[in-house]
């Protein structure tokens, strides 16, 4: 089976341990998570990961399982790049002078839909939001002029179907 | 799970009272049914074990000579009584000695709640004494761990541990309570756990799977069931009996399962993996259905995975669904507690004899026996065989024994030679293969079971790995009966240094003590046999003990078992020499 990118959403409690419990679960199989954020969700009191990983599908199916089984953990869903509407948003710190003196950097800017979030008298700051490889293509433009920093969140993500979250909620506490 | 019910109605009528977080404890495990517990004390559980001296008319606490032994002992009671096994520890080294114990008992699905005492919460996160992150090491190896660090956490906490450990698949718990919690007053009550949001312990049965799964075995010509510990754990050992009488289907078993079902059920087939009978493995790949139920495919049974029962239509029961299509895709995948599945398929099902197929197995079987069985039970060369040793026991208890065995050669002898005619009968560690288990399990077992015999099985090495505890065995006169089958080898590991590593024996010969001496030192009643003249009414005597009972059988050091799936082929590549 072939490897593909994998969108891991996880509902739970928010508890005290639990990222560790759920991160054991990718070490134990050696699988490397690519992006993780952790929320709070559309539900009060619950918790939203979003876990992205490079996986066969077997495989994903599996630690989605082993994931649920956790105590804590409501509902783990995964899913592949077109079930769903997803972000990441990155900065990056450049040289004041290159804001002023190379007109191309104006260009990038503009074109990538990217926002200046702050400039200060030694640097200043890009933001851009969007899927990773628009995110790569505006650094692999920025990198020539020098990056002094860059960073990249995790990913966030909503599904395209609906996540029954609450109601499941309510059939568990009727069971 | 019922006690929880009943106790919930008994919980509304609730009161309060001021005391301390240590006497909570207290409280909560006797609100539970808990009456033994096995630990050992240390700084920061001291109040704890304060309020246990008080307590000690409702509470025995059983003082084992380390950690893990407590954790066996608490399994060997959990597995033989079906309640759940309670351990307690200090921090640090305490807790982390639970840590094997923990690990075992998750693998095996085995009740057990452990409560650690931790530093006070001022102190956490500085490296104070004896401090040690028992939450982030255990995580891991328990089905639900929590530090509690206020008093008034504690019942709530400890209410929902104990349904955890027993819900849905059981499994180990770890409480680790910090000493202020346990010094600081609160005004206590207690109410069972019914239910947790998050977590939801029992599927309901899908009856269009039960179907669908009744059809399948009803159009089967050649099924087999192959069934493990969910079946024990399930409490389906009467619906199992049953299904099997109804459909005359083979059963098979994992090591885990065999007491499930009488050893002398005319459809038993024998265990199957690695160290299985021949025709149960052979014939996997011959089944034309194959029903799993309570079992989870290990690979200790299942060999290859890519020759594994390819034939075959699967149908899985199980209670965990991150189990179903984990290792084996299923054709039928039917969720839910053994004992509602089972019972919803029995109407279902068809009479039917499969006597042809049945005749596969016994002919297989008799290719077994004079091949491998035979030499085993009833050895005619000079040097006692374990085999023999057990055929005694067998012979000695009239089947009725439970069996508490080690790790090694000893185990797969003891689990294939062994008969039983009740359930939870046997106890060994089988997913995680820890040696050291055999002699702590069997004190809990015993006592989680005084009206029944208990006979450990243990080897040579694993013996040594918890032999202190015959402390415990001494000092509340537990009369369990020790076998240890000597060989002055670390058996298995030599048996495939033999096969598999051109008998280069690194570090597996073993120069022992007098193992005799040792149990005379701890005051237990002990011989040592070496005489095949000797070994019958040796046992006879054994058992007849109404005390503890050692007994040291020098066994033939190079033998080994057969037959056996070398690790990676298929279950048809069976060797039986
Ligand atoms: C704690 C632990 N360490 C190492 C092993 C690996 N191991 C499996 S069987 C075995 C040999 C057991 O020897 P012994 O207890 O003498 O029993 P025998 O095989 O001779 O019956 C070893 C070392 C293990 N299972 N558990």
């Amino acid at each position: 089976m072939e490897n593909n990118w994998y969108t891991i959403s996880v509902y739970s409690e928010n508890n005290v341990g639990l990222l560790n419990r759920i991160s054991g679960i990718f070490l134990k199989r050696h699988i490397n998570i690519e992006a993780l954020n952790v929320s709070k969700s559309e539900i009060n009191s619950v918790s939203k990961f979003t876990i992205v990983v490079n996986t066969t599908e077997q495989w994903v199916i599996n630690i989605v399982g082993q994931i649920e089984k956790q105590v804590e953990v409501i509902k783990a869903y995964y899913h592949c790049d077109d079930d769903i509407i997803y972000q990441e948003s990155a900065l990056f710190k450049i040289k004041s002078d290159l804001l002023f003196d190379e007109r191309e950097i104006q260009n990038i800017i503009k074109e990538n839909n990217s926002q200046i979030v702050t400039v200060a008298r030694d640097f200043f700051v890009l933001s851009k939001s969007g899927k990773r490889d628009e995110i790569n293509k505006m650094h692999d433009q920025l990198e020539p002029y020098g990056i002094m920093q860059f960073v990249r969140s995790g990913r966030i993500a909503v599904s395209k179907a609906e996540m029954r979250i609450s109601s499941l909620l309510e059939e568990f506490q009727h069971n | 799970m019922e006690t929880v019910k009943e106790k919930k109605t008994t919980s509304k009528n609730k009161k309060t009272i001021k005391i301390s977080g240590a006497e909570a404890i207290i409280h909560c495990l006797l609100a539970e049914g808990v009456d033994l517990i096995y630990g050992y004390p240390g700084g920061a559980i001291m109040p704890v074990y304060d309020e246990l001296y008080k307590f000690q008319d409702k509470l025995t606490h059983i003082l084992t000579r380390h950690e893990q032994g407590a954790t066996h002992a608490a399994q060997g009671y959990a597995r033989v009584s079906g309640k759940v096994g309670v351990a307690m520890a200090t921090s640090g080294p305490g807790a982390t000695n639970l840590v094997t114990g923990l690990a075992d008992a998750q693998i095996d699905s085995t009740p057990m709640v452990c409560i650690t005492g931790q530093v006070p919460r001022h102190l956490l996160g500085t490296d104070a004494f004896q401090e040690t992150d028992i939450i982030g090491i255990s995580t891991p190896v328990t089905k639900w761990n929590y530090q509690v660090t206020k008093a008034e956490e504690i019942p709530e906490i400890l209410a929902k541990a104990f349904y955890i450990a027993r819900s849905g698949r059981p499994g180990p718990v770890l409480v680790d309570i910090t000493k202020n919690a346990q010094f600081e007053e609160f005004d206590f009550s207690y109410e069972a756990c019914v239910g947790v949001r998050s977590y939801n312990p029992f599927p309901k049965i899908d009856t269009a799977k039960v179907e669908a799964a009744a059809a399948l075995i009803n159009s089967a010509k050649k099924p087999l069931i192959v069934f493990g510990q969910g079946v024990i754990l399930g409490k389906a050992e009467k619906e199992l009996k049953a299904v099997i009488e109804k459909t005359g289907v083979p059963a098979a078993w994992t090591i885990l399962g065999v007491a499930a079902l009488d050893s002398e059920h005319p459809l038993n087939v024998g265990m199957v993996g690695m160290h299985g009978n021949y025709a149960p493995n052979v014939l996997t790949n011959e089944c034309d259905v194959l029903i799993a139920i309570g079992m989870r495919f290990d690979d200790r049974v299942t060999g290859n995975l890519d020759s594994y029962a390819k034939q075959a239509k699967i149908i899985h029961f199980d209670i965990d669904p991150a189990e179903i299509n984990k290792n084996v895709p299923t054709d039928v995948a039917v969720l839910g507690n053994a004992k509602d599945s089972l019972e919803a398929l029995l109407p279902l099902l068809n009479d039917n004899k499969h006597t042809n197929w049945h005749n596969k197995f016994k002919d297989m079987y008799q290719v077994e026996y004079d091949t491998v069985i035979k030499k085993d039970i009833k050895p005619t060369k000079e040097k006692l065989t374990m085999g023999e040793v057990i055929e005694q026991v067998n012979l000695a208890s009239q089947n009725s024994a439970v069996i508490v065995s080690d790790v090694g050669q000893h185990q797969m002898i003891a689990c294939r030679y062994a008969k039983f005619n009740q359930t939870k009968s046997n106890i060994t560690s089988g997913g995680l293969g820890t040696m050291g288990f055999a002699l702590p399990a069997a004190i809990g077992a015993k006592m989680g079971a005084m009206d029944r015999e208990v006979v450990a099985v243990i080897g040579d090495g694993g013996y040594q790995m918890t032999i202190q505890e015959l402390g415990v065995i001494f000092q509340h006169n537990v009369p369990v009966k020790i076998i240890v089958l000597n060989n002055d080898h670390l058996g298995m590991v030599r048996q495939w240094q033999e096969l598999f590593f051109d008998k280069r024996y690194a570090s597996t010969v073993m120069v022992n003590p007098d193992f005799v001496k040792i149990a005379e030192g701890y005051h237990i009643k002990s011989k040592r046999v070496s005489e095949r003249s000797e070994l019958k009414s040796t046992i006879e005597e054994m058992l007849a003990s109404k005390d503890p009972y050692f007994l040291e059988v020098k066994v033939e050091k190079e033998d080994n078992v057969f037959p056996m799936i070398p690790s990676g082929a298929s279950v048809s590549d069976v060797r039986l020499k």
